[in-house]
């Protein structure tokens, strides 16, 4: 009995390979009835960067569907923690088993690897876990806010007080991840669980939209076009492109339209087996 | 691997690599760089340099550091700065790409393979940060290209011509708005919505929301974004307009 959020949430997906590169290494999945956004940016030689996100983008979705069919996210298991946490957990280390195996079993891919970013939707909660800098950002009322925190280099740098957000823009150390999905034989996926409210915009992006464009700007897009999702993915790709796309961009956008809890209490859960 | 150049009066003094990662400048004997000059301070400033980037300290000096004209305190080092230090002057140049990188290199995610586990922050108390270590001096798994001079995350290049739009009916005919940002919107939500980008090529219209598409010099436009040209008419939740470029 999987719920279908189909209704409660808009995605809406654009992919774009940028103004330099002549592939496009990112990979993206989503499904709206099950609440899923899978964003993932390959890197390594050749199209080993479009494989290795291809990968994790199928298996992620694959995998969820699958588990999603019998079992309900919001499910505490014996640990603690909700099956939607241990679904993102395990199939994002399925992925990268996946991955790490296919790199070492052929040469052309050695060393391949993607960064990773997925949200899982249900009851009103999202659950997201990431590996490496693809992002996902939410926009509440006025306020834009990067949820998620970069496993980058200069992420460390900023936490520690080396330099300052401002000066991190100069950085010539842009793009080194300090975590990354198949180039180990295990990684830990970061997952969190945040609440959910209707009318917000939620992103997920690959850093050739972040490092191409400024936070702010990203925030003035996406409020002056949100009524209007479609055209805002594009806005994004256009605005990177505008201001060079040295690299592939790829953006998902979800709204919550309305809520979506879990039905509780004894009448609700009589009528949901009618569904 | 970057260097320093540094002159005097423009006078070329000599060439310095930076070859390691904690460069000293300063008037005492035992710095890196020693520059004997009454107006620059024992231990001056500092460069220390991660990876690809080059950070430029000023010690606490008593006459100050200067970068491209502006006093500094820490500020990370582009490639043609020129630093100011008493009356010598040293230009950083970053190392040029090798034959191998190319522009479509620079911008690719690579990963930093860490020794063992997590990468270190610097313990507490550490001074500057011209103490802290990081610890990946480790060797890359990928090909480590060579990135060419890098820019800031861009700002859109403005076109040459500021517009702006006058309102022409309604309650507030005679009202001019200057399109100074990159983003204008325009109606009313819920009814009929606009918005005006600028982008490097010039203004453009593209409708957003609301079941009629904003008219322009009489046509009704489709969903596509529409390039705006000098005294354009739009009409739009009823209301009409001119957009047309400012000192054109």
């Amino acid at each position: 009995m999987i719920a279908n959020l189909g209704t409660a949430l808009e995605v809406v997906t654009a992919t774009d390979p940028g103004m330099v590169r002549s592939h496009n290494e990112d990979s993206i999945g989503t499904d709206a009835e099950i609440g899923l956004a899978v964003l993932a940016d390959g890197m390594g030689g050749y199209n080993a960067g479009e494989v290795a996100s291809g990968i994790a983008v199928a298996m992620l979705s694959t995998e969820m569907k699958q588990a999603l069919e019998n079992h309900e996210p919001h499910v505490v298991d014996g640990s603690g923690e909700t099956l939607a946490e241990k679904f993102v957990r395990e199939n994002s280390a399925k992925a990268n088993a996946a991955i790490y195996q296919t790199a070492k079993s052929q040469p052309q891919y050695a060393g391949m690897g993607t960064t990773l970013v997925v949200a899982l939707f249900f009851d009103n909660r999202m659950t997201v876990g990431h590996i490496g800098d693809s992002r996902l950002y939410r926009l509440r009322n006025e306020t834009f806010e990067q949820v998620t925190r970069d496993h980058s280099l200069l992420q460390e740098q900023i936490d520690s007080g080396m330099i300052t957000k401002e000066q991190a823009r100069y950085s010539q150390n842009k793009n080194l991840v300090t975590r990354a999905v198949g180039i180990d034989p295990e990684v830990e996926t970061e997952v969190h669980t945040y609440n959910v409210e209707p009318s917000d915009i939620y992103l997920l992006c690959s850093d050739g939209l972040s490092d191409m464009v400024q936070d702010d700007d990203i925030h003035e897009t996406l409020s002056a076009f949100q009524s209007n999702l479609p055209l805002a993915a594009k806005q994004l790709v256009q605005l990177a492109n505008d201001n060079g796309g040295r690299d592939n961009i790829s953006v998902i956008l979800v709204r919550v339209i309305e809520d979506f809890a879990v039905p509780t209490g004894w009448f609700a859960k009589f009528k949901a087996w009618f569904r | 691997m970057a260097k320093l150049i540094m002159s005097l009066d423009n006078a070329v003094i000599r060439e310095v690599p930076l070859d390691k990662e904690r460069f000293t400048i300063g008037r005492k004997a035992h710095n890196d760089i020693q520059i004997d000059n009454l107006a620059v301070s024992g231990e001056h400033a500092l460069i220390v340099t991660i990876l690809n980037d080059s950070f430029l300290e000023d010690l606490g000096s008593t006459n100050g550091t200067l970068v491209n004209g502006n006093p500094v305190k820490k500020h990370i080092l582009q490639s043609n700065d020129v630093i100011e230090i008493g009356k010598y002057k040293l230009k950083f140049v970053s190392e040029a790409p090798t034959g191998a990188a190319s522009v479509a290199d620079f911008e690719k995610t690579m990963v930093l393979r860490a020794p063992v586990g997590k990468m270190n922050p610097p313990g507490p108390g550490a001074g500057g940060f011209g103490d802290t270590q990081v610890s990946p001096t480790a060797t890359q798994t990928t090909t480590q290209a060579q990135p060419p001079t890098a820019t800031a995350t861009a700002a859109p290049k403005a076109p040459e011509k500021l517009a702006a739009i006058q309102i022409l009916t309604g309650p507030s005919a005679g009202k001019e708005l200057e399109l100074t940002k990159n983003l204008t919107t325009l109606g009313k939500p819920g009814v009929q919505v606009a918005v005006i980008t600028r982008r490097p090529h010039g203004y453009f219209i593209t409708h957003v929301e609301g079941a009629q598409f904003p008219v322009v010099n009489g046509k009704a436009l489709d969903a596509q974004a529409h390039q705006l040209n000098d005294h354009d008419v739009i009409e739009l939740a009823g209301v009409k307009m001119e957009f047309f470029f400012k000192n054109g």
